[in-house]
């Protein structure tokens, strides 16, 4: 899973923890799970968390890591503690993020177009002008079913009992939905009947609902039921077991650039038996290498031509081109304007306070107040490239101050969240560690649809607030209580 | 079906195969080399390199055709692309690219072949452990198989799969023979003389043939007998003659399904004909090696003719 992820350490900041209240009373999320809990032999759950281990390995259900041992295939490590969410707990957080992914359309939508946004002066035009995620091949044009981001992950951040944060919108190809799918099924093979004492909402059906979503938005040229194919880069992508998963689950075709091309003014998929075309492309390759005719003339991933059948109405793509500008760093502190500006209401998910480094004001702010920051780069993900203030040593923030004066556009700061914590199963018992929250939501012309749950990312290192897998993160399984 | 995934389903069985076939001939090698003088030994070493088609790379990195030499270089050298190591790393990266169209169960299957196999093979393997290690390869890849038998649905990936299977195993068998052969013609011309007994018991356990030989044949070990049921014994599931009528059943659904025949069933046709309509008496008298060696070159035209005929590259 490549974006960025929390920030920082937290041992001076107070902390909450989902399951237990000060105290140590359990909170009313998690009476049904501890109940069940502490009649289990904690031994016989330890030789558990290991056999998920084995079965993950067995399976195939690993990620390559870019960087030092490429190639090397590793387990993303699975934490059997489901992080739990109530009932109406969720109903608040669906429609904040309802509300965002509503506003993240119409947004896109307009700066493509009219950009009203700019002219009512409430989004700086220098955002979206020298941008390289704004892709001008977009302007003037509007996708099949006017949907711009198909799939969406919003990461949230939870720091106390109802404040849930947003700290990045992921609006280009969010991964992690298929860990959401493993993890719930490998909770049910090892726990059956904790699922008989605990009402949880199913996940299972989410692959349906992505092919039904997708499907919705198939261009008009589409005769009967869509075609439906997944675009990934190969099997030596870090996401690609997710690739094959998914189209696996949705019955589509799992396709590489060098088996499409140009037939007819449509893209064809090259079969056994001929070229046939596909309605709608679920595609895993970032924008740049989509099109080697429109953007990086290097690309081997993409398909020749595509951007020029894509506006001439002859396929849909899941998400759109273009839609990085709506989750970029720089934007993100925008957001609650633009929630604001689209849908007219106050919005319900809260912004992480965030100062772009290209204002001078901030750029002081920032340089003054180092030591407390999280200072990312605009662009960067995964984790990688990130100062975190209050961990770093007095060598380690000068350098970084370094390369925040020499190109302050390139960064954003935050300040430290103490970010809430769930347990996680060590060889001592249960121990608090810090988590965040990737919803996955899918978007069509008949609505938007949030599967109850999403990627729960664990820092496993004890104090660590970085979530990342490729930062040695873990998963958990994520559970939205029935009413 | 993409025509890039039938081609990764078919060479996914080849490899699954050819690695399977591979440690077969290592263990009837073995077996041979145990038995006889160093010179000997080194001969059936080298033989067995030649069969796989590896004596000049082997050649070119070591001196002597040692076993221990011989059989780490089949098993383990990263560096040999035919090793069974990368033969098997092979199968499970064209499993990976075919992944949506296998179930589950081929794939667990598969990475466990793998899994098992790196484990076995990450040092140098000793003639004490290469049993074991010969035989898992062949447990394992059998259990890709018995997946594919007991999960798959029967439709064209399955007889892209198929297809695979045989046309390496064909393939498989004819390079025994025709390695071999030479043991086979002093006992065609002289009928009577003393046969190398042992060199026949090892090219019917290349194959795993020796007891289904014995059985059908009474102990009679003869020169001819022996061609026969490798080339032209239909019940043999790793005869020529078993493995082109597979293949023509395959090859017949896809013309089923697709509605037509291709160029490559034209071929087929003409290959098969050439095995059901010949007696083991005429090969003999054409020349059992030159037989083998048109039998090798057709079935690489068949392949390459499904290949081109099923799209399998751009």
């Amino acid at each position: 899973m490549s974006h960025s992820g929390a920030t920082m350490l937290s041992n001076t900041l107070s902390t909450y923890d989902e399951m237990y209240a000060a105290g140590g009373s359990t909170r009313p999320a998690y009476d049904g799970y501890c109940e069940w809990y502490s009649e289990q032999d904690p031994a016989w759950l330890r030789r558990q968390n290991e056999e998920a281990e084995r079965f993950f390995r067995r399976t195939g259900i690993t990620f390559n890591v870019y960087g030092d041992n490429a190639g090397e295939e590793r387990l993303i490590p699975f934490d059997m503690i489901p992080r739990i969410i109530t009932a109406h707990e969720w109903r608040k957080l669906s429609r904040g993020i309802e509300q965002r992914v509503r506003a993240l359309n119409a947004f896109l939508h307009d700066i493509y177009h009219r950009q009203e946004i700019v002219r009512a002066g409430r989004l700086p035009l220098r955002l979206l002008q020298g941008n390289d995620t704004y892709l001008p091949q977009m302007a003037g044009f509007t996708p099949p079913g006017g949907v711009y981001t198909h799939i969406v992950g919003i990461d949230l951040v939870r720091t106390g009992p109802d404040e849930f944060m947003v700290l990045e919108d992921n609006a280009r190809t969010p991964s992690g939905v298929s860990y959401m799918l493993e993890n719930r099924e490998t909770m049910m093979a090892m726990f059956p009947e904790l699922f008989t004492q605990v009402p949880v909402r199913p996940v299972q059906d989410y692959p349906l609902r992505l092919a039904r979503s997708l499907s919705a938005c198939a261009p008009a040229t589409a005769n009967g039921s869509p075609v439906i194919a997944v675009l990934t880069p190969g099997i030596y992508n870090s996401a690609y077991f997710e690739h094959a998963f998914l189209a696996d689950q949705m019955g589509a075709e799992l396709v590489e650039g060098s088996d499409l091309r140009v037939v007819n003014g449509r893209i064809a998929m090259r079969t056994t038996r001929g070229f046939q075309p596909i309605d709608v492309l679920y595609r895993r390759v970032d924008d740049d290498y989509l099109d080697p005719l429109t953007f990086n003339p290097d690309s081997a991933l993409g398909v020749p031509g595509i951007m020029d059948v894509y506006r001439a109405g002859g396929i849909a793509i899941a998400n759109a081109p273009g839609t990085g500008i709506a989750d970029d760093k720089a934007i993100y502190s925008y957001m609650p304007q633009i929630v604001e500006f689209y849908t007219g209401e106050k919005p319900i998910l809260k912004n992480v306070p965030t100062w772009c480094c290209a204002e001078p004001d901030s750029l002081r702010f920032v340089l003054d107040n180092l030591k407390e920051l999280v200072v990312k780069e605009v662009h960067g993900s995964g984790g990688y490239g990130m100062l975190i203030g209050p961990t770093s040593s007095r060598k380690e923030l000068a350098d970084f101050e370094k390369k925040l004066r020499a190109r302050p556009e390139n960064y954003i700061a935050q300040p430290t969240l103490a970010l809430s914590t769930v347990p996680i199963l060590t060889k001592a018992g249960l121990a608090p560690r810090h988590v965040d929250l990737r919803p996955f939501v899918l978007v069509s012309p008949t609505g938007i649809d949030i599967t109850p749950g999403g990627l729960t990312r664990v820092a496993l290192k004890k104090g660590s607030l970085v979530v990342n897998s490729s930062q040695g993160g873990g998963t958990k399984d994520s559970w939205v209580l029935e009413d | 079906m993409l025509g890039r995934s039938a081609n990764g389903i078919f060479w996914m069985f080849r490899y699954l195969e050819r690695a399977e076939n591979t440690a077969r001939l290592l263990d009837a090698g073995t077996r041979l080399a145990l038995t006889r003088g160093s010179s000997a030994a080194t001969d059936e070493w080298r033989s067995v390199l030649v069969t796989i088609g590896q004596d000049q790379d082997f050649a070119a990195r070591h001196d002597e055709f040692t076993g221990s030499a011989v059989t780490n270089f089949i098993l383990r050298d990263r560096e040999n692309p035919g090793s069974i190591v990368n033969m098997i790393e092979n199968a499970r990266s064209s499993a990976r690219a075919v992944r949506t169209g296998i179930t589950r169960e081929v794939w667990e299957a598969t990475n466990q072949c793998w899994m098992t196999l790196r484990d076995l093979v990450h040092r140098p393997v000793r003639e004490s452990t290469l049993g074991e290690v010969l035989s898992a390869i062949r447990g394992e890849t059998q259990q890709v198989r018995g997946a594919m038998e007991g999960s798959m649905l029967r439709n064209e990936i399955f007889n892209f799969a198929r297809m695979g299977t045989y046309i390496e195993r064909a393939d498989n068998t004819a390079r025994i023979l025709d390695v071999k052969y030479f043991v086979l013609l002093p006992s065609v011309a002289l009928v009577g003389s003393t046969l190398d007994n042992a060199q026949w018991e090892t090219v019917l356990r290349s194959v795993s043939g020796e007891r289904a030989y014995r059985w059908l044949h009474a102990g009679q070990i003869d020169a001819r007998g022996i061609a026969q049921f490798l080339i032209l014994d239909g019940r043999f599931p790793r005869s020529l003659s078993f493995c082109y009528e597979k293949l023509r059943s395959n090859m017949a659904y896809l013309a089923r399904e697709y509605g037509q025949e291709s160029p490559a069933h034209e071929l087929l046709r003409g290959a098969g004909a050439n095995l059901h309509q010949a007696t083991i008496s005429e090969i003999l008298e054409f020349g059992l090696h030159e037989f083998i060696r048109n039998f090798i070159g057709g079935n690489q035209r068949i392949a390459e003719a499904i290949a081109r005929d099923y799209r399998f590259s751009a």
